[in-house]
């Protein structure tokens, strides 16, 4: 019953991937940035913002995605815009399944890289400085190798959870094989077929192998890193 | 000149502090915990801002942000970069400094860094950790140097490893070092300067001999530490008895010392409680030292005990009389007396 993978699955397991690896390089800097806001700036409002950061942990993901489709579908008014300077399409696309997955997961990413964050001492800033570090310097030459364990570890934990997003991708991007057809959504369809157990069953322990695969790889790295950086 | 005229309100705590002192040299700032001096370094730092004030060294407004402001700042945590080894720690400051007047390998000689330049921070001794925390300092070329008590992390062994380098740095570098520090021992044997700082302001400044006499000073070191801080030279030396002769002004005063050169300069501490008062010398005593000055000053200290300042022409001791014997000898400000000083309670710094 468990053998060879066949195309479809391969197809699967290469947008899945693809879709991973777009969502997380797009939604990094990002990360890091609203992460840099949300422990180092105070300003009125805060605590809503750091909420609505946090929104798509606890919305339902139908809901993000369907949230997504009004505003970036080709009548929305972000879609529409893009679509007419950019010729730039997200709906049905691969681009759109990474987009929804970047959103879905960010608050994963945020939260590892702000704990990192928090967890950088400050003195080691003002020690920076007055050896003459401006505040880029101390950034790039401190704060951040600092923090990159965090930063790591959020990276490859939002990967890994960005292989299993299903109700945002499914909801905005729909179901479409080779293009936003990723390992849940072509499970999902497999288990609608009639005859579809055996691939369901290889394309669950795919997904289960893949996460605790990327969980285990976080753990690996940030303890290598940590002793990288001296701790 | 350090010029320092500052204010600085940290919630219901408010820095007034405002000294001059001479520059090169060691200004220490001493007073106890929470007095203000590490607010006050970090504003000399740039690290804070004052309310209002400037901070003047020889002649030039420390106004431009901490990065720019050429101050090296060694914390008392050493606050090394962790993911950087020693040597990239001493080099941090360095390739980002406009002169280089202080080279590279003088500092790692300097401070006997050399075996450690491969190593973390985390494989060194605090005391290492601390000497490196003063490389890293001073090859970023510095004005000044801030020491925020750079030993207080240490045990006492430790402490007697990193101090020679400090004496060092003070004798053949040319660097302005302010030293913050509520260690007496420390400051008395380090400063050229002392300012002192009480609740957020300076009560008294001086030399350490200036500031050996004055009563708000006495009564921070407490009651057991009271006494002059003199400054001697080494005038001759007999070294079967192992006794030193001090020119201390005018008067010389016999020390036990074991290892000392002729002509060195010395500091010695003098403990009010180890001077013995006399209107005149009889034979027999075991003293070593008879000293004749007059006395300037008599304060009573406590209901039981006064504070005699004696003048010995061109260094004043200061001797604790119980009220009792003041009044038997009729002790008076100006009435000529002999100060009896025993060899060993003379203390070099």
């Amino acid at each position: 019953m468990i053998g060879e993978l066949s195309s479809a699955e391969m197809d699967a397991l290469r947008l899945s991937l693809e879709v991973a690896t777009r969502s997380v390089l797009f939604s990094l800097p990002f990360a890091v940035f609203i992460a840099w806001i949300l422990t180092r700036v105070r300003f009125p409002g805060r605590t809503l913002f750091d909420a609505l950061v946090h929104l798509p942990l606890v919305l339902p993901p139908v809901a993000v995605g369907y949230l997504l489709l009004l505003l970036l579908g080709t009548r929305g008014p972000i879609g529409h815009w893009l679509n007419e300077h950019f010729g730039i399409v997200l709906v049905f696309s691969t681009a759109g399944a990474a987009l929804a997955t970047a959103v879905m997961t960010f608050p994963l990413m945020v939260r590892s890289i702000r704990i990192a964050l928090e967890n950088v001492d400050r003195g080691l800033e003002a020690a920076a400085r007055t050896l003459g570090a401006g505040p880029l310097d101390r950034f790039t030459t401190v704060t951040l190798p600092l923090m990159l364990p965090g930063v790591l570890a959020g990276v490859v934990t939002a990967f890994a959870a960005s292989l299993g997003e299903f109700g945002a991708v499914i909801t905005f991007v729909s179901n479409i094989p080779g293009k936003t057809r990723t390992l849940p959504l072509a499970l999902y369809t497999a288990i609608q077929s009639p005859d579809g157990d055996a691939m369901a069953l290889r394309l669950a322990i795919l997904s289960f192998v893949l996460g605790l695969a990327g969980l285990l790889l976080a753990e690996f790295l940030a303890r290598r890193m940590r002793n990288a950086l001296g701790r | 000149m350090l010029s320092v005229n500052v204010l600085k309100r940290r919630g219901d705590f408010t820095l007034r502090a405002s000294f001059e002192a001479p520059t090169p040299g060691i200004i220490a700032l001493f007073g106890r915990s929470g007095c203000g001096k590490t607010t006050l370094v970090d504003i000399i730092a740039g690290l804070l801002e004052p309310d209002i004030g400037t901070v003047n060294l020889d002649g030039l407004e420390l106004s431009m942000p901490a990065e720019r402001r050429c101050i090296g700042y060694v914390f008392q945590d050493a606050r090394l970069f962790p993911h950087y080894s020693v040597e990239g720690n001493l080099r941090y400051g360095l390739k980002r400094a406009t002169g280089s007047q202080i080279n590279f390998d003088d500092v790692v000689s300097l401070l006997g860094l050399l075996p450690l330049l491969a190593r973390k921070p985390k494989q060194l001794s605090g005391g290492e950790q601390q000497r490196v925390a003063l490389g890293r300092a001073l090859l970023a070329q510095p004005r000044m140097l801030l020491l925020d008590e750079p030993l207080a992390s240490l045990d006492a062994a430790r402490r007697e490893e990193v101090m020679p380098y400090f004496e060092k740095l003070r004798d053949q570098l040319s660097v302005p070092i302010v030293y913050v520090s509520h260690q007496l021992d420390e400051v008395l044997r380090l400063a050229t300067h002392i300012v002192l700082l009480e609740a957020g302001a300076v009560t008294a400044q001086g030399s350490p001999t200036q500031i050996s006499l004055q009563p708000s000073f006495q009564a921070i070191a407490g009651r057991e530490a009271v006494g002059a801080v003199l400054e001697g030279v080494i005038t001759d030396i007999d070294p079967v008895r192992r006794l030193v002769e001090l020119q201390i002004g005018r008067g010389k005063l016999r020390v036990a010392a074991p290892n000392a050169k002729p002509g060195a300069k010395v500091r010695v501490q003098l403990l009010a409680r180890d001077v013995i008062l006399a209107t005149e010398v009889s034979h027999g005593l075991s003293v070593r030292n008879a000293i004749v000055g007059h006395i300037d000053t008599l304060l009573p200290e406590d209901p039981d005990t006064q504070l005699a300042h004696i003048d010995i022409g061109g260094a004043v001791l200061v001797a604790r009389v119980t009220r009792n014997a003041a009044e038997e000898l009729q002790l008076r400000p100006g009435m000529a007396i002999w100060a009896l000083v025993k060899a060993v309670s003379l203390r070099i710094l």
